[in-house]
């Protein structure tokens, strides 16, 4: 059973639609018992970090999260649910996050080396893997994937499993144990996300 | 590097997918679901649903559809048409939108636009113009392209993007159902005073419609409806043809 955290930000009907059509039973819950019931959790979130940050806290569940990804239950952060995972993040202010996985989330567009480029990145971008892992078991070869945020996950490169460039490496997939955390949406990313979610359900 | 997006857009009334030469005889394709499940396998980037039905309760047949596309279509999905209001955006997100579209309820209400950016992300509204020229300029056009609002097109994108709009779909009446390709300066002329992601609408005719659409790099979408519902240009063929001519695309 999947346990997808609902905690007042972004809609989750597409993600929780994603795993019941790959078969995959799953609730979207505010509970802190069920979460604690799940054999897995992913954090969904779109926004701001500060603001999700605080519901997640005024929730009660940012403890929940903590302990269950360091009992080794499997976490998968999706897009700001990613960014959360890391020890802070510096939009529009400084944050801290859950600090499962050391790094930080910084604006990207400082540090694009071409700017003209877009920001938000938005759009399909080609995953490159650089580790292989479990999470990749069904993921095609030259899978692309869908991205939206204008803020990326840096100095995490002992934990970066998998990049796509946007002028410089933009993280992707991160890991730390049973841990994850995708940076694009893989419920919007058609045949490579749902794969991507499917060995998820199997980790 | 981010790759050019292919976007089918689909108009729906009473339930049913339609699509206007002008805006006008309009006729009937298909099955909504069924040709979105078609696009996605098909490898389209995103799909487009305008409602262009007007009564409450074509509304609540528009959003069922909605729902079921988005419990089985699992790419980004835009929705649009008669979005006025805050709850009209939380009626359609609720039913698996990403992003929503708005047209004449922005130039009825301006505000709108930067109320929904603040309230579900800059990312989640797409404000979507028809323009034609009019003189020497590019006018905004309300009401499905027949009225002229007399809103300058370059000074409407501005103040959109300025106000949270966080992608532009760019239409041009003078091309549209024309099928000889985009209108590429004015294109260029909206791309130049914006630096969001521009999906271009109107013209597409053949598929060298879009490798020409692509070489202007401003441009990130190429949207059309007609030439895919009707299969004069199939979505495979048309994304193996531009990557041999040089454009990134998702294949």
């Amino acid at each position: 059973m999947i346990a997808i955290i609902d905690y007042g930000v972004g809609n989750l009907f597409s993600l929780s639609s994603s795993l019941s059509y790959l078969g995959l039973d799953n609730y979207v819950t505010a509970d802190a018992d069920q979460l604690r019931a799940a054999d897995r959790l992913i954090l969904p979130g779109v926004g701001a970090f500060g603001d999700a940050a605080r519901k997640l806290r005024e929730a009660g569940l940012f403890d929940v999260v903590r302990a269950a990804a360091e009992a080794g239950k499997p976490l998968l952060g999706i897009c700001l649910g990613m960014q959360l995972l890391f020890d802070k993040s510096y939009e529009y202010g400084e944050h801290q996050g859950l600090g499962l996985i050391p790094g930080s989330v910084e604006a990207l567009r400082p540090d694009l080396a071409d700017d003209t480029l877009k920001v938000p990145h938005i759009g399909w971008n080609r995953l490159q893997i650089l580790r292989d892992d479990p999470i990749f078991r069904y993921f095609p070869d030259e899978g692309y994937v869908y991205y939206v945020h204008s803020f990326y996950a840096k100095n995490c490169w002992e934990n970066t499993l998998a990049v796509s460039d946007y002028s410089l490496p933009v993280t992707g997939v991160v890991r730390s144990g049973s841990v994850y955390g995708m940076q694009f949406h893989p419920e919007k990313s058609g045949a490579a996300g749902l794969a991507l979610l499917r060995a998820f359900a199997e980790i | 590097m981010l790759t050019k997006r292919i976007i089918p857009c689909l108009d729906v009334r009473d339930g049913r997918v339609v699509k206007g030469l002008n805006f006008a005889g309009i006729h009937d394709v298909a099955d909504p679901v069924e040709m979105a499940r078609f696009y996605n396998e098909a490898g389209a980037d995103e799909l487009v649903f305008y409602d262009i039905t007007a009564s409450y309760e074509q509304r609540a047949l528009f959003t069922d559809i909605l729902r079921r596309v988005a419990a089985e279509i699992f790419i980004p999905l835009t929705v649009g048409g008669g979005i006025r209001t805050l709850d009209d955006f939380d009626r359609v997100l609720k039913c698996g939108a990403d992003k929503v579209s708005v047209n004449s309820g922005a130039i009825a209400r301006p505000e709108l636009i930067a109320e929904a950016a603040q309230r579900y992300g800059d990312q989640c509204v797409v404000l979507s113009m028809d323009v034609k020229r009019v003189g020497g300029s590019f006018h905004i056009f309300a009401k499905g392209g027949r009225e002229d609002t007399g809103l300058d097109a370059l000074e409407w994108a501005e103040f959109g993007v300025k106000s949270g709009a966080g992608e532009l779909v760019v239409n041009s009446i003078d091309t549209d159902g024309v099928k000889g390709g985009f209108d590429l300066e004015m294109l260029d002329a909206i791309a130049a005073r914006v630096d969001v992601p521009i999906i271009a609408s109107g013209g597409a005719g053949r598929m060298e419609d879009f490798a020409e659409l692509f070489r202007h790099p401003g441009i990130d979408a190429g949207l059309a409806a007609s030439i895919f519902h009707f299969r004069q240009v199939l979505l495979p063929d048309l994304k193996r043809y531009l990557r041999s001519e040089g454009v990134e695309v998702r294949i």
